[in-house]
């Protein structure tokens, strides 16, 4: 008895920090050992501008960390055969942060005592404001090609006063404008009455979205008469669309990512809901992991527009390259990320200052936030008060089981 | 009224997964002490038979089944042999961080083999359609998941209590001492249990992709919690116990769904686990154990 409830406490203390551990979306359950892939030498030379990439290659959701690694290679490797910035070339350093706060912190402190002069990284929300919270200090310019929760680059999302990462960019939108974005769509261009959402706990994505949906959908007297949730890691959401299914909304808004969408949008057409879906950047690939059937008419905005004219380029050389179409709307966001850097490099550089001195840095930054209009293959860059790129939304449409661009919305 | 119903499905279905589960740590934790958690990860493993076996080699679905099955059971007979039978007479911590080390190594290693992203049989189920109950749809998926549970439950029960191994098992489990001098095989009742605990994770990796369509690397690490808190509030060690306890997870789960509390659900799931290790560490049917000196 005694020895049982002993084990049992360890055990107990285990499975309750697991649990922590899955509760943050994006986290793995793994308690992860600190495994940093790295290419090129040790120090930085004359003649080489030194920059990292910081990111999840491995864990879950590697399959948004992989496109844009991949994405930022390939832009500074054509960047290199073209003559690098002024004559010198970028060296990119790559770091695996699997998704986690406290890797990507770790991989950043590695990668400072290689004298790097900027990052690219990191791609999953969590981990890159963990990483944002470090760079800051250092004013080491950063720009995610990913992360769009509001808090990136705003201290506190909350409260609009709390003041900004200066040193944060982002080349995607940001959570509330996809929500709002969606809310807007469901009203004025669905006549939508009623709206029901199902999105992940603890899922700063998932949560970001959710909440400027709400918001907007309250101006716009679009009812929202069901909010339901599930964590990190479920599969069955049988009782969540079965009680949507029940109130019969016009829309079911699902700020989650592609499988658990597929999943839900399956179930959701079996409990017999007839209502159109709606998602948010994370629904990229959906058109895999749910019928034909149950996916028509289903909407989702994105970064980008695939197959039209400014990305062929880019889709043609990506599948060269890998070996592999363009995976999702990550790959090419990173590419304007890299981009937006190696162009504010270029201008730090052209200034005679010296890659790695603070003044090298903050050069960086005052060009990244000067952009104006500046034409990448996703659509045009400038940057707010907020460091938030003002872009429009592709909207894509699932129909026949293939996901198609209908418009900018 | 229908969507009463409904949800009795939905609460069975994910229960009786729950249970299939919580059968094989309870077995392996009646016998050997052992809280083996990589048994989720043989689920996770199965499924990636699953899907291999129908969507890469075009594989019929019965084939399938039976090669995943075959493959869980494989599995966990071979980590018994490889990662704890050289442990058996270290201390239960010795075991149980082991056990931590496969289910990172199983998790881990299907990602570098498999790759990080979820993959979806969605176009070819194994089981597709809806029958109507009595003008409710339910999914034949959730049918054929209770059922194929139950069978298997009293399957189990007939070969716990009615065979020869089986009274070898619950010997060994009572007293391993003394089951030896008795001649029974240690090495082979133990392996058996393993065999036949990771039978089951095989089925409910089949039932698994039947009802939700995909695999992926980290699938068994949430699904083997839950079905450890079923374990443990049936009662750790007791076959019956983890019957009662899967489905009383998935119940639970299903209705603070219901209430409108969807965001708790996973809260009150462990929640359980504190309330019956503090209240009855036992569980709903564990017997006490006395310390022998």
């Amino acid at each position: 008895m005694k020895k049982m409830s002993k084990t049992l406490a360890v055990v107990l203390a285990l499975v309750l920090c697991v649990g922590l551990f899955a509760g943050c979306g994006g986290t793995t359950a793994s308690t992860s050992t600190t495994t940093t892939t790295q290419t090129g030498t040790q120090t930085a030379e004359s003649g080489e501008i030194t920059i990292a990439f910081i990111g999840n290659t491995t864990g879950d959701y590697a399959q948004y960390g992989i496109p844009v690694r991949n994405a930022v290679v390939m832009y500074v490797e054509q960047l290199n055969a073209n003559g690098g910035i002024n004559g010198k070339t970028v060296k990119l350093l790559e770091y695996d942060d699997k998704g986690d706060g406290i890797e990507s912190v770790n991989a950043y402190n590695l990668a400072k005592d290689q004298g790097i002069t900027a990052i690219v990284g990191s791609v999953l929300t969590g981990a890159t404001i963990a990483l944002a919270d470090a760079t800051v200090e250092d004013n080491m310019p950063q720009i995610t090609a990913s992360a769009t929760a509001a808090g990136v680059t705003q201290i506190d999302p909350e409260n609009p006063d709390s003041g900004i990462r200066a040193n944060v960019f982002r080349a995607c939108f940001i959570d509330p404008f996809q929500g709002e974005k969606m809310a807007d769509y469901a009203a004025n261009k669905l006549g939508a009455k009623t709206a029901a959402i199902l999105f992940e706990s603890g899922s700063d994505y998932s949560e970001g979205l959710k909440d400027s949906f709400v918001a907007k959908a309250a101006e716009l007297d679009l009812e929202v008469v069901a909010t339901e949730a599930f964590a990190t890691g479920d599969k069955d959401f049988n009782a969540q669309m079965t009680k949507i299914a029940g109130l019969n909304p016009d829309v079911v808004f699902l700020p989650i990512y592609y499988g658990e969408a597929g999943l839900a949008i399956t179930q959701g057409r079996q409990a017999g809901l007839t209502s159109t879906f709606l998602g948010g950047d994370g629904f990229g690939g959906i058109k895999d992991y749910a019928t034909a059937e149950d996916l028509e008419g289903t909407v989702y905005c994105s970064g980008y527009a695939p197959g039209t004219d400014s990305v062929a380029q880019f889709e043609a050389d990506y599948e060269a390259k890998y070996g592999e179409p363009v995976p999702n709307m990550f790959a090419p966001l990173a590419y304007d990320a890299a981009m937006l850097l190696c162009k504010a490099l270029k201008a730090a550089d052209d200034a005679g200052l010296a890659a790695g001195s603070d003044e090298f840095k903050a050069a960086v930054i005052a060009d990244l936030k000067g952009n104006d209009g500046t034409v990448g293959i996703t659509g045009s860059y400038s940057f707010d008060e907020f460091n938030n790129p003002i872009k429009s939304a592709a909207m894509i449409v699932v129909k026949d089981g293939a996901e198609v661009f209908s418009e900018l919305y | 009224m229908a969507d009463f119903f409904s949800q009795v499905v939905n609460a069975l279905q994910l229960g009786s997964i729950y249970a299939l589960v919580a059968l094989g740590y309870s077995m392996v934790y009646g016998i050997i002490m052992l809280l083996n958690f990589a048994h989720g990860d043989i689920i996770m493993v199965g499924a990636y038979a699953t899907y291999f076996a129908v969507c890469q080699y075009g594989l019929h679905p019965l084939v399938a089944v039976l090669l995943a099955v075959l493959i869980s059971t494989l599995l966990g007979v071979l980590i018994e042999k490889a990662a704890y039978t050289p442990l058996r007479s270290a201390p239960r911590l010795s075991l149980l961080i082991t056990a931590i080390g496969v289910s990172f190594l199983l998790e881990n290693g299907a990602q570098l083999l498999f790759g990080a992203d979820t993959k979806s049989m969605v176009k070819t189920p194994l089981i597709s359609g809806t029958l109507n109950l009595g003008g409710v749809t339910v999914s034949l998926a959730a049918v054929i998941t209770i059922v194929v549970s139950v069978i298997a439950m009293i399957a189990l029960t007939f070969l716990v209590q009615k065979t020869k191994l089986g009274k070898a098992m619950r010997a060994v489990s009572e007293d391993m001492g003394a089951a030896q001098l008795m001649g029974i095989s240690l090495n082979r009742t133990i392996s058996f249990t393993f065999a036949i605990g990771s039978f089951l994770a095989g089925i409910g990796a089949v039932l698994h992709v039947g009802s939700y369509f995909q695999a992926s690397p980290m699938m068994g690490s949430m699904l083997g919690l839950k079905a450890f808190v079923a374990a443990v509030l049936g009662g750790i060690g007791s076959i019956p116990g983890a019957m009662i306890g899967g489905f009383a997870i998935g119940i639970v789960e299903t209705l603070v769904t219901v209430a409108g509390l969807s965001t708790w659900k996973d809260g009150v799931v462990f929640a359980i686990l504190i309330v019956v290790l503090l209240v009855k560490p036992t569980g709903i049917l564990g017997r006490p154990m006395v310390e022998k000196v």
